[in-house]
């Protein structure tokens, strides 16, 4: 699996991808890539299924398919019957539709309220589904996540959910491949989310459009199971459909003993191949971006794009000191929309809402982190601090080790899983005008609720933030 | 699905770069379960007031550009999330065609699925077809899958790449899938070959 026969080498994309052909490319068409695993929700799925209905096809692989409820559903507390009530009728009917899919197509659903459902992104690495060299895709453009296992996984259309339904296989022209080496050490109270804003921020939010990113570096390999995710799920900010790191200990160490795991001699084969995955030397990379990760601070977006990033302690930008005439016009139509000023600094501005969570940090580790700098301290009176776990299993680990009472004793909201004010269609979204620190992953207009402006930043960032009740750097509350 | 050949349409511009597809659709208007009905909601939070009323300044509003069928949008339109929404709302108020000088990977791929066609086109094109459509709401490209072109007023046609598969569907009006299907033996030996790591459906 290191190098092909030819003896050539290859990058941790390139293996994976052949691993997978079902049909190579020719110049009529793409190659037929099998799908290892489809993950399903209930927002982008509904349509696909309709089609097989339509059409009288099976789903080819159910025991490859697993599907969850997040995005519409509610992250209220379950009431006195246990269950969590869905008041808005068409996310009901549209849970409803999920639910009898999966029934009458024979896959696994984790439902709402029981104990695994959460975000499909954050449930798929701790149930063990995800594993490195796998394909994984999901109709959602945050599948990226799973690369940081060395998986090749991306997001696809309602289209492309109905083939890989029926056929488990997609049709994919192959990719172009960057490497974005990060080097050197993270200095303190600057986190993965500060390294993936940096890198967005660097190449912008098409720069990335037509490749596979491959992650490297010694800053990577640093890094936890859940920083990678951190930075893989913001592949697609950067215009990327998927972003891949190579699986090392720290990988097998995640996946071991996981629910769905290999076990036994079983886990010594699959880690035995997985070790072959790396990039091998020698191998090239179609384009290649290089940060120093001694040189970041905590980064926070400005403005409307994920693109639209910089050092906590920079000023926002000039509309008038850019030459290009498209670049200014969506300069002066974010500052418009975010009601800043150009050459002002957002350390100060005050705060509405801080939101922690979304399939970018909602995992344990930033619920610790999180909690670790909160406790002890208030969240200001103005400011509303939410914070929901990304699955029902990080909420009990979390609730196990009594980060919601921390949380709830400094004043912040302690709620149910779910992609919750990321997304804005279950409830949870900003009031026209407010501002927020949102751990999650993109600030278009509009997206944490109409009218809503976020900045886009770390989980300590964020907490420093409430805290405050203005935009903090968290380096001047580090304890 | 309809084939996709030839048609001629008036342009409308929207020459925002990063247009992303919660501008195109925003997610609260994501829990419909069918394709249907979205061509309202299109572009919905720049389209109407916050009482629902058309924002008279918005370019689809204008009386000028109503019946307009070729949206031309900024660079790198179509970016963010991968709902395929976005192509149904466009689809749904009218557009058969939107021209950028590139466009987000999902989007493209979600677009060629539904018959809207993603027409690339070089930067002076780009801006050529930005100004002849502010200057003139009457001015008419015509959209050519066949032939891969765009052909400006002025009789100068422009190239587009499509992919040859994505091309042979649209004209053709043939849907994805059912290529897929045909290679159930290829994919039987291919599971046959591999076996699956993951099974998430004990028997």
């Amino acid at each position: 699996m290191t190098s092909n026969e030819n003896g050539h080498p290859r990058t941790l994309f390139e293996k994976v991808w052949e691993n997978h052909l079902v049909k190579p490319q020719t110049p009529d068409t793409p190659a037929v890539l099998y799908i290892d695993l489809h993950l399903v929700h209930e927002v982008t799925s509904p349509q696909a299924f309709t089609q097989l209905r339509e059409q009288n096809l099976k789903v080819r692989r159910p025991d490859r398919t697993m599907a969850t409820m997040d995005h519409s559903t509610p992250t209220t507390p379950k009431n006195s019957l246990g269950i969590i009530p869905v008041t808005d009728s068409m996310a009901a009917a549209q849970l409803d539709v999920m639910r009898k899919n999966c029934a009458d197509f024979g896959i696994p659903l984790y439902d709402l309220g029981t104990e695994n459902q959460g975000i499909v992104h954050v449930i798929g690495p701790e149930q063990g589904l995800t594993q490195p060299g796998m394909t994984i895709v999901c109709g959602d453009s945050h599948t990226s996540t799973h690369g940081a296992f060395g998986a090749l996984a991306f997001g696809i259309g309602t289209s492309e959910v109905a083939h890989v339904l029926a056929t488990q296989c997609l049709l994919q022209s192959r990719p172009k491949t960057m490497a974005v080496r990060v080097d050197g050490r993270l200095n303190q109270a600057v986190t993965a989310k500060d390294i993936i804003l940096a890198i967005i921020a660097q190449i912008g939010v098409g720069g990335g459009t037509g490749y596979v990113f491959e992650y490297m570096g010694e800053a990577i390999r640093a890094l936890s199971m859940e920083g990678r995710m951190t930075i893989c799920n913001m592949s697609i900010e950067g215009g990327a459909r998927a972003g891949m790191v190579a699986p090392d200990e720290t990988t097998f160490q995640y996946v071991a003993g996981k629910p769905y795991a290999p076990k036994g001699a079983e886990w010594d084969r699959a880690v035995a191949g997985w070790r072959k995955l790396p990039t091998d030397d020698g191998a090239t990379f179609d384009h290649e971006i290089v940060l120093d990760a001694d040189k970041l601070t905590p980064m926070i977006t400005y403005g409307t794009n994920p693109g639209m990033g910089m050092p906590i302690n920079s000023y926002v930008p000039d509309p008038d000191k850019l030459s290009d005439v498209s670049q200014k016009v969506a300069l002066d139509k974010a500052l418009t929309y975010m009601g800043l000023q150009p050459g002002q600094k957002l350390v100060g501005q005050p705060v509405d809402v801080v939101f922690v969570g979304s399939c970018t940090n909602s995992r344990i580790t930033d619920l610790r982190e999180a909690a670790r700098f909160i406790e002890g301290r208030k969240v200001a009176s103005n400011v509303r601090m939410m914070v929901v776990p990304g699955s029902q299993q990080v909420k009990r680990q979390a609730e196990a080790e009594g980060l919601d009472k921390v949380f709830k004793e400094a004043g912040a909201e302690w709620r149910e899983a779910g992609c919750s004010m990321c997304i804005a269609m279950n409830g949870d979204q900003l009031q026209p005008g407010q501002y927020a620190v949102s751990t999650s992953n993109r600030n278009f207009e509009g997206r944490q609720g109409k009218g809503g402006r976020t900045f886009l930043a770390s989980p300590l960032t964020a907490v420093a933030s409430a805290i405050n009740g203005v935009v903090t750097d968290p380096r001047e509350m580090t304890n | 699905m309809e084939p996709v050949r030839k048609f001629s349409g008036r342009l409308a511009p929207l020459p925002i770069n990063d247009i992303d597809t919660d501008q195109i659709i925003p997610a609260r208007y994501l829990k419909v379960t069918d394709k249907n009905g979205l061509g309202q909601a299109c572009f919905s939070d720049w389209r109407y007031n916050a009482d629902g009323s058309p924002k008279a300044d918005f370019i689809l509003n204008k009386p000028e550009y109503q019946g307009t069928s070729v949206l031309i949008g900024g660079h790198n339109f179509g970016c963010g999330s991968s709902r395929e929404h976005a192509p149904w709302a466009l689809m749904g108020a009218g557009f058969k065609a939107v021209i950028s000088t590139y466009f987000a990977d999902i989007f493209r791929n979600n677009s060629l699925k539904n018959g809207l066609l993603p027409v690339v086109v070089d930067e002076e094109t780009h801006r050529q077809l930005i100004s002849l459509a502010e200057e003139d709401p009457t001015t008419e490209v015509v959209v050519d899958l066949e032939s891969q072109t765009v052909t400006l007023p002025d009789g100068r046609a422009v190239n587009f790449p499509v992919d040859a598969f994505s091309r042979y569907c649209l004209l053709n009006g043939v849907d994805q899938l059912g290529f897929l299907m045909g290679l159930d033996e290829q994919i039987e030996k291919y599971e046959a070959g591999n076996p699956a790591r993951v099974q998430t459906v004990f028997s």
